[in-house]
């Protein structure tokens, strides 16, 4: 361990923007001595104590759990949303994926329906706008039966859980060439429809889903399948073909 | 010590009502009033934090027909720290027959929490344990089962019976998007009100009652007031004092620290849990230790070198120089130790100087065993994932070297004191979650903060607060009262902003942290919490003088977001230290080094410390409050796991 770490320098291309309202720019920073051991948010760490150090503004970015699970960070890095490495969040990527005096580019999301608030916070509040719409299954604190009362196949409780895994960080739609949200949105559905819990609400689930989802204004799919690729859950492709079913059922 | 602090009058619970301890729920909730359906929608609560706790309660008062506001830091509900939960939930459903009960389950907890709970309380918990299952599988939780259908189960934690339930290595990702989902069916119901980006900065008393709170717009830095008729906390715990911890970045004390100098009794801060399985430090620049699930320890033995200095890689070190101490140190037990045993081992051998990896601060994790006994696929199918995560922090495949382990602060046991109604000494003031203090004692058992958290906020508090609401209403909310806590909200930031010096907020927090983590960490002395309390008014008070934070306050600052928050960690570190002085006996996660028996166990003091200690805000320093604890159930005994 202490042998390889011999601290790297970079160059970083930060898209910097105060608000939704500011143009925005790519401004670029070195950072030497970093450790190839630091996650890429600790290099960003160790650059804003700079920044605020000189009275600079540091560079706003979301981040919280750095484990790899709230789904709060994200960005897209050197083109590619949470950066290359396969099923991996901003958070868990690290500094000894990329190499010595690299040029590193980082922007924020870029999704008309995901408005930039700083830096590389984006607002993904239209997210929870298609859970509101129909992403859960009805039942008040207290009303449930014994849990054993509807025995459940392995094998959907485990195509339910994989669908479910979902952290709702946005890189599927950052990735998306039409900004669509199908992944996102068919990962709950999927989860839902695939219990006998989800049933009674299933088609007005998929209905009302897909139409606040058009209505924030995510792009169609076109089946590209960029979302797949970057998703850090790796949430499966064919969950869109399934809310394309249900929700061509529920508008017959 | 009685310059440190004073002791005021004995407090207790009056809430709880008497008989058998199995009747005593039934019994509160058949007495607690109830509020007329057409009026609640009048009623308005506030909930802060939208973890299990919080999110569980703001959803089932919108259900009940309440008029709930509700706040989180992050940029949406679904976001809360419980999301990072790996292992499980504990219920007492004995699908299995193998002998579980709630009365078991409470009795474990009870014991777990080596006699410092309440039994009323956690008889409550057990009792609820049940219904969490249902309510989360209805919800369309997908837990894990069985080719039957039915739900599995494991065990979990030294436990002896199989009641937890688990969804892979993400129950409480996947418990929290089932509140989640419930809340935002709120939200879309009208019920709930959602504000996400906003922090509370400030409780408002008036007449005193909590009335509602000033938060900060995340965004635009806008210093709102909100009023209501009863608030709600579960905004956590406070890990974060230790700077680094398992915790997310941004869990922080202020909301309960600000509840505390308004008037809520703070309870045992002094109970840190260490989780012995994380991830090392690698480096000064680490911002936060990554929890590995203890259910490796089920098949990975620990070692270390048995000569101090060995510096030779792992693979290089022969079977009969190898120290596997756990299986030495506890025979019956071994590498299945309670957390609190396997975290102070881990500390003992490194600091003999056979610690190893970067600062010699880790222990190895070997499933070398594992692997050539049960075959690399098994291993793979059992705990992929968690290799994986570990490959991708450290960079080190743990299938051909073993991992590094070191322990992590993970959980504070102590919070706001709150009664059997989950209420803080100031009424009107719900506490939930991690935020109270109320059902681990001194050590909270693997997979129960999940069960804790639901419990509460599906069940308890829903029922307990409509009975503060029904005695209502308690009049206008004090226009004084609200502008004070504003000002005194508009007075901090600007004096965060106006110090100009040299030193940022982190910077602070981080040798803040490493003196908690010194000095009042797994092991502690009367000598080295005195250093602390010489320590840590220094260091605050060249904060004050010389932090940094840029920007301004009137926009998105994350610099002055940590600000705040830093400040309040110095008030509750010190807190800490004095609770943690003053308990001279060892109980649970509290280890005194002057309080163990001949074979290093913690040693508790049962004449002298059975009791919860409440501290009360004082200008000229805390006043300690005793809360004393009978146990009519369980028959107080000394842990041993050897």
């Amino acid at each position: 361990m202490s042998e390889r770490a011999k601290g790297m320098n970079l160059t970083l291309k930060v898209w910097r923007q105060n608000g939704p309202e500011d143009k925005g720019r790519m401004v670029t920073y070195r950072v030497e001595d970093v450790s190839p051991d630091m996650s890429f948010l600790e290099m960003l760490d160790v650059l804003n104590e700079r920044l605020i150090l000189e009275g600079d503004d540091p560079i706003a970015f979301d981040h919280d759990c750095r484990e790899g699970i709230c789904g709060m960070c994200g960005m897209v890095i050197n083109g590619v949303a949470h950066g290359e490495q396969v099923a991996t969040t901003t958070c868990q990527l690290h500094m000894r994926h990329f190499e010595d005096n690299a040029v590193i580019t980082i922007e924020p999301w870029r999704a008309a329906p995901f408005p930039v608030v700083k830096d590389l916070v984006v607002d993904r509040s239209a997210f929870d706008r298609i859970i509101q719409a129909g992403g859960f299954i009805s039942v008040p604190a207290g009303s449930a039966p014994d849990a054993h009362s509807v025995p459940v196949k392995k094998v959907d409780a485990d195509a339910a859980f994989d669908a479910a895994t979902c952290i709702g960080c946005g890189a599927c739609v950052a990735a998306c060439p039409n900004g669509s949200a199908s992944l996102f949105t068919a990962a709950k559905i999927t989860h839902l429809s695939l219990l006998p819990q989800g049933q009674p609400e299933r088609a007005s689930r998929a209905k009302a889903m897909v139409e606040q989802m058009d209505a924030e204004g995510f792009g169609g799919c076109t089946n590209t399948g960029e979302c797949t690729a970057v998703c850090p859950k790796g949430i499966p492709l064919d969950t869109i073909a399934r809310m394309n079913r249900d929700y061509l059922k529920a508008s017959k | 010590m009685n310059e440190l602090y004073t002791e005021g009058e004995p407090i207790r619970d009056t809430k709880a009502p008497e008989g058998p301890i199995e009747d005593r729920w039934e019994k509160r909730k058949f007495s607690a009033k109830l509020v007329n359906p057409a009026n609640k929608r009048k009623l308005h609560v506030i909930v802060v934090g939208t973890g299990l706790a919080g999110g569980s309660a703001a959803a089932t008062l919108g259900e009940l027909g309440y008029n709930v506001t509700s706040f989180c830091y992050q940029d949406s509900p679904r976001r809360a720290h419980s999301i990072a939960a790996q292992g499980g939930i504990n219920a007492a459903k004995n699908y299995r027959g193998d002998g579980d009960s709630i009365y078991r389950l409470f009795y474990d907890t009870v014991k777990g929490g080596d006699f410092r709970a309440r039994e009323s309380n956690v008889y409550r918990l057990a009792q609820v344990s049940v219904n969490i299952i249902d309510q989360a599988v209805a919800q369309g939780v997908p837990f894990a089962r069985e080719y039957g259908g039915l739900l599995d189960t494991r065990s979990f934690g030294g436990a002896q019976v199989s009641r937890t339930f688990y969804a892979r290595g993400q129950t409480g990702q996947q418990l929290l998007l089932g509140a989640y989902q419930a809340l935002e069916r709120q939200i879309a119901a009208g019920t709930v009100k959602m504000h996400t980006r906003h922090e509370m900065l400030e409780l408002i008393v008036s007449d005193g009652r909590a009335r509602g709170v000033i938060v900060r717009d995340m965004v635009t830095g806008e210093i709102e007031r909100h009023v209501a008729d009863a608030v709600v906390l579960a905004t956590g715990g406070y890990g974060n004092v230790f700077f680094l911890s398992t915790n997310a970045k941004g869990c922080n004390t202020t909301a309960i620290w600000r509840a505390h100098r308004r008037g809520a009794m703070f309870a045992n801060p002094c109970y840190t849990q260490i989780h012995p399985t994380c991830i090392p430090v690698s480096g000064e620049y680490q911002s936060k230790l990554t929890l590995m699930s203890e259910s490796l320890r089920n098949d990975g033995r620990v070692w270390v070198p048995a000569k101090a200095g060995d510096t030779r890689p792992a693979a290089e070190i022969p079977e009969d120089e190898r120290d596997y101490y756990l299986e030495r140190i506890y025979p019956a037990f071994g590498n299945l130790v309670p957390r609190d045993i396997a975290s102070r081992a881990a500390k003992n051998v490194c600091d003999e100087g056979r610690g190893v990896g970067p600062g010699g601060l880790g222990v190895y994790l070997d499933f070398a065993d594992a692997i050539s006994r049960l075959g690399r696929d098994a291993v793979e199918k059992k705990y992929g994932n968690l290799f994986e995560m570990y490959e991708r922090i450290t960079g080190e495949d743990p299938y051909t070297q073993p991992m590094r382990i070191y322990p992590a602060v993970h959980y504070t046991m102590g919070g706001l004191w709150v009664d059997y109604d989950l209420q803080s000494t100031i009424p009107g003031l719900f506490v939930i979650g991690e935020a109270n203090f109320s059902d681990h004692g001194a050590n909270r058992l693997g997979a129960s903060a999940l069960m804790q958290g639901l419990a509460d906020g599906y069940f308890v508090l829903p029922t307990t607060i409509g009975d503060y609401l029904a005695n209502g209403p308690y009049g206008e909310v004090d226009e004084e009262a609200v502008a004070e806590a504003e000002i005194a909200v508009r007075n901090k930031i600007e004096k965060l902003l106006s110090v100009n010096g040299t030193r940022t907020a982190d910077s602070y927090h981080r040798e803040l942290g490493k003196i908690m983590w010194d000095y009042c960490g797994m092991e502690r002395t009367e000598e080295s919490l005195r250093k602390a309390l010489e320590r840590i008014p220094e260091l605050r008070e060249e904060f004050w003088q010389n932090v940094k934070v840029s920007g301004q306050a009137e926009e998105l600052n994350q610099a002055l977001e940590r600000a705040g928050r830093v400040a309040d960690f110095f008030d509750l570190a010190e807190l800490m230290c004095i609770d943690a002085l003053h308990r001279t006996e060892s109980c649970g996660g509290h280890f005194r080094a002057e309080s163990q028996d001949a074979d290093g166990e913690a040693l508790r003091d049962d004449e002298n410390f059975a009791y919860v200690a409440a501290w009360e805000y004082g200008e000229q320093g805390p006043i300690l409050h005793k809360e004393a604890l009978d146990y009519e159930y369980v028959k107080m005994s000394q842990r041993s796991y050897k």
